[in-house]
């Protein structure tokens, strides 16, 4: 009756068009974002810095290909996600690092933090920064070698820990209760010590508000995160005066790159909007409460951890409430459940 | 006075393909016509022909049995066959074929009809019901059911002109052309469900449309542009964005107080009224990708999608897939023989790169995206998680029965999971198994019984 018989038709389940933005898309967006702190990392620091990223980023997607092709299972490469924890891992060391250091690292992210659990979104802690604190536990002294910010003391390609001039950071000062020797301007624009991708706040506030357009990405972590250390720093200001405290706070170690980067990871952060919020509030929390309390004078990497435990159950409690549902509704719910529940108990 | 809706997407509209083509009649008349005797919710009608009868346009050709509505002739011609035959809702359908006799004689019952404005709200159902109209939005409720149980109820109707899905363009040139058929159909709406006003919504990617509704509209009938953001014409979703109120979960809109019906229902309840038409004939777009002159058509019910494919042109590369509706929420035809029904508003013809991809080697990255577009709040990952595990009691109680299968979160989702797919599966397994329960239990009654 037509001469359509001997079309192959596609049958599937409704709907039929993708969003354009896939997953390699979403991670190639992360990685473009970070160029920039890139950028200032080998302006402070010297071309190492770029050596080590690069290096890092190799060790992650070989090791992510090691794993899988051990096990047998589907090569996943291909999504950049390995690439971006490289990316991140070297951007949370000092740049004297030396490179099979961060090899070590990249193998513990990625067998044991993301690979083991299952590999992409089953992972529970945020590799990079479990890699982070791997190191930090088994090389503590390569990991807190602060190289002096500046060209006069660039370091070479091969140049390792013995050859850098160091020099303390701004957080070292403030972990004392000192106001920061480093101007302001110092810290916005990242020309002080510290690890390779944290220094620049200007450049990393540039790659969070281009991930927030994109799309990639909420700014309630962010928002949430920077807003209660702000809150919390003015109020329980160590220094004089308060707002140049809280500023100092803000832009020095890894505030910025934990909060726009680290804690936004879609597979170790809430699904949950609310859960977003709590998630990001409790970051803050968490990252005042060790700089002021705690042996290290930086609080950022172990307070999204912590808050990467939580995860599961702040998602439990933060499920979004029920179309067609008023409060009243709820509350009336709630009510008759209870009564249900101490009539089961007394029966 | 607008509110919100939660969620949505914007997937690309597409629109332009055929958005400023007049409506046009068939060109050729289709040599033959299939009308199957259900293209509504409820039970299919008993036809009333029988092979060799001679049929006249609007002849009734199906009584309805139960929840319906009635069907009429679309072509007048010979009936030459009631058998079973394949159809747009999945499988076989008992329908009437009519061979076309090109004289297109209207059924003498066909009678303008003078003093509309004396017409009770009770009448207007009646008529509603004889001329067979069903929702021509969507899923295609029975409009005479929908209005009766509206009756007293309700104190706001909306005409939905909303138009969200990508591609469709039908309803667009429907109130372009016809602008006075719809305010009129809206007013009689009104009438019937005794309202004295309705709303039109129409999103804002339609400014023309909306422009001429305005110029034509009185003061009891309201014209509110909406944001363009799909779903913005799912039932739902228009309630709350015009009324600021949640449809709660499982129940109708009547039960806040609302009614909403398509524009090219109130369009056929207009020339049901004044005309005395059934609904026989319907706009239809027929665009995408793969055909060759994107066009919107007036096309008798019944012509099959393989002749709509070849008034618009053919098509100009292989289609991946062929759908009834738009590209959210359309359902694929596997066999162009099929007739378009009361409810085909469009028929898209998709190509491989237009279509979605699918790629099982992903995995779910836990973006949240999923939970952030979702209209009905919803968290369709911790759904599907469920799902994969068989794990219905878990699925039940993330409310996967709230879920109105939009497809945002399938839309927008970066590793380009099946979850709509899922939910689907899941909604079967908990009816079935509910059924299972309520037999188990009857059958127990009766042991007990006896």
């Amino acid at each position: 009756m037509n001469d359509y018989k001997d079309l192959k038709l596609t049958v599937a389940s409704s709907p039929h068009v993708n969003s354009p933005v896939g997953t390699r898309a979403l991670m190639l967006d992360v990685l473009i974002a970070l160029v920039p702190a890139l950028c200032v990392g080998v302006y402070v620091f010297g071309p190492r810095a770029l050596a080590l990223t690069v290096v890092s980023v190799i060790g992650c997607e070989v090791f992510e290909w090691l794993y899988r092709f051990l096990l047998k299972k589907p090569q996943t490469g291909g999504d950049l996600s390995a690439a971006v924890t490289g990316v991140l891992l070297a951007f949370v060391c000092p740049v004297s690092l030396p490179y099979w250091t961060i090899l070590i690292g990249d193998f513990f992210a990625m067998f044991l933090v993301k690979q083991i659990f299952g590999g992409l979104g089953k992972n529970f802690l945020n590799p990079a920064l479990a890699g982070r604190a791997f190191l930090m536990l088994s090389y503590a002294g390569l990991m807190s070698n602060w190289v002096k910010p500046g060209l006069n003391n660039w370091l070479g390609v091969t140049g390792s820990t013995a050859d850098a001039i160091t020099a303390a950071t701004p957080l070292a000062a403030m972990h004392t209760g000192a106001m920061p020797t480093a101007e302001l301007t110092d810290l916005f624009i990242g020309t002080v010590g510290g690890c390779i991708g944290e220094v620049s706040a200007v450049a990393l506030l540039f790659g969070g508000v281009y991930l927030i357009v994109r799309g990639v990405i909420s700014p309630r972590i962010p928002v949430t995160f920077l807003g209660t250390v702000a809150l919390l720093t003015v109020i329980f200001s160590q220094g004089n005066p308060n707002v140049e405290w809280m500023l100092s706070q803000l832009l020095s170690g890894g505030l910025m790159l934990g909060a726009f980067f680290m804690a936004t990871d879609y597979v170790t952060s809430p699904c949950t909007p609310k859960g977003e919020i709590i998630f990001g509030v409790g970051c803050g929390l968490l990252t005042v409460f060790i700089r002021y309390f705690g042996g290290f004078p930086e609080g950022v990497s172990y307070a999204i951890l912590l808050m990467n435990i939580c995860v599961p159950i702040i998602e439990k409690y933060t499920h979004p409430s029920r179309f067609g549902l008023s409060k009243a509704d709820i509350k009336a719910a709630k009510a008759a459940a209870k009564a249900a529940k101490k009539g089961g108990e007394t029966a | 006075m607008l509110h919100q809706f939660f969620g949505g997407v914007h997937p690309a509209g597409h629109k332009d393909l055929s958005a400023h083509k007049a409506t046009v009649p068939l060109a050729k008349a289709p040599a033959q016509v299939v009308i199957p005797m259900s293209m509504h919710l409820g039970a299919p009608c008993k036809p009333v022909v029988a092979a060799g009868d001679t049929v006249k346009v609007g002849q009734r050709i199906g009584e309805t049995a139960g929840l319906g509505a009635p069907i009429h002739a679309s072509v007048s011609g010979k009936v030459v066959a009631v058998e079973e035959r394949s159809y747009g809702g999945g499988g076989t359908m008992l329908s009437v074929v009519i061979e076309n006799d090109f004289q297109d004689t209207p059924d003498p019952a066909i009678k303008h009809r003078d003093g509309v404005d004396a017409l009770s709200g009770a009448e207007i159902i009646e008529i509603v019901k004889n001329a067979g109209i069903t929702g021509m939005g969507g899923a295609g409720f029975p409009t005479h059911v929908k209005l009766s149980g509206a009756v007293g109820k309700v104190d706001t109707l909306i005409i939905n002109g909303a138009e969200c899905e990508p591609y469709i363009t039908s309803d667009h040139r429907l109130m372009l052309e016809r602008g006075e058929a719809v305010i009129g159909g809206a007013r009689l709406l009104a009438k019937a469900v005794g309202l004295s006003e309705a709303t039109i919504g129409i999103e804002l990617n339609k400014p023309d449309a909306i422009e001429h509704l305005k110029s034509l509209a009185g003061g009891d009938i309201h014209v509110e542009g909406l944001k363009t953001r799909y779903p913005q014409g799912a039932e739902k979703q228009l309630i709350q964005m015009v009324t600021g109120r949640q449809v709660p979960p499982g129940k109708l809109p009547a039960d806040v107080q609302c009614l909403v019906c398509n524009v090219a229902t109130a369009a056929a309840v207009w020339d049901a009224v004044t005309e005395g038409k059934p609904l026989t004939h319907r706009g239809v777009t027929v665009t995408g990708g793969a055909v060759a002159e994107p066009v919107n058509l007036l096309a008798p019910i019944g012509t099959p999608v393989s002749h709509l494919i070849d008034m618009a042109g053919g098509f100009k590369t292989t289609p991946d897939r062929v759908l009834y509706g738009g590209p959210m929420m359309g359902n694929p035809i596997y066999d162009l023989d099929v007739p378009m029904m009361k409810s085909s508003n469009c028929i898209l013809c998709l190509t491989a790169e237009e279509a979605a991809t699918q790629d099982p080697a992903q995995t779910c990255i836990r973006c949240g995206k999923c939970v952030e577009v979702c209209p009905m709040k919803l968290t369709p990952l911790f759904m599907r998680m469920n799902v994969n595990k068989r794990r219905w009691a878990e699925v039940e109680a993330l409310r996967v029965m709230d879920c109105i299968e939009c497809g945002s979160c399938n839309y927008i989702c970066p590793a380009r999971l099946p979850l709509v797919q899922a939910f689907r599966t899941a909604k079967f397994a908990i009816r079935d198994e509910a059924a299972k329960a309520k037999a188990r239990a009857e059958k127990e009654k009766e042991a007990a019984k006896a």
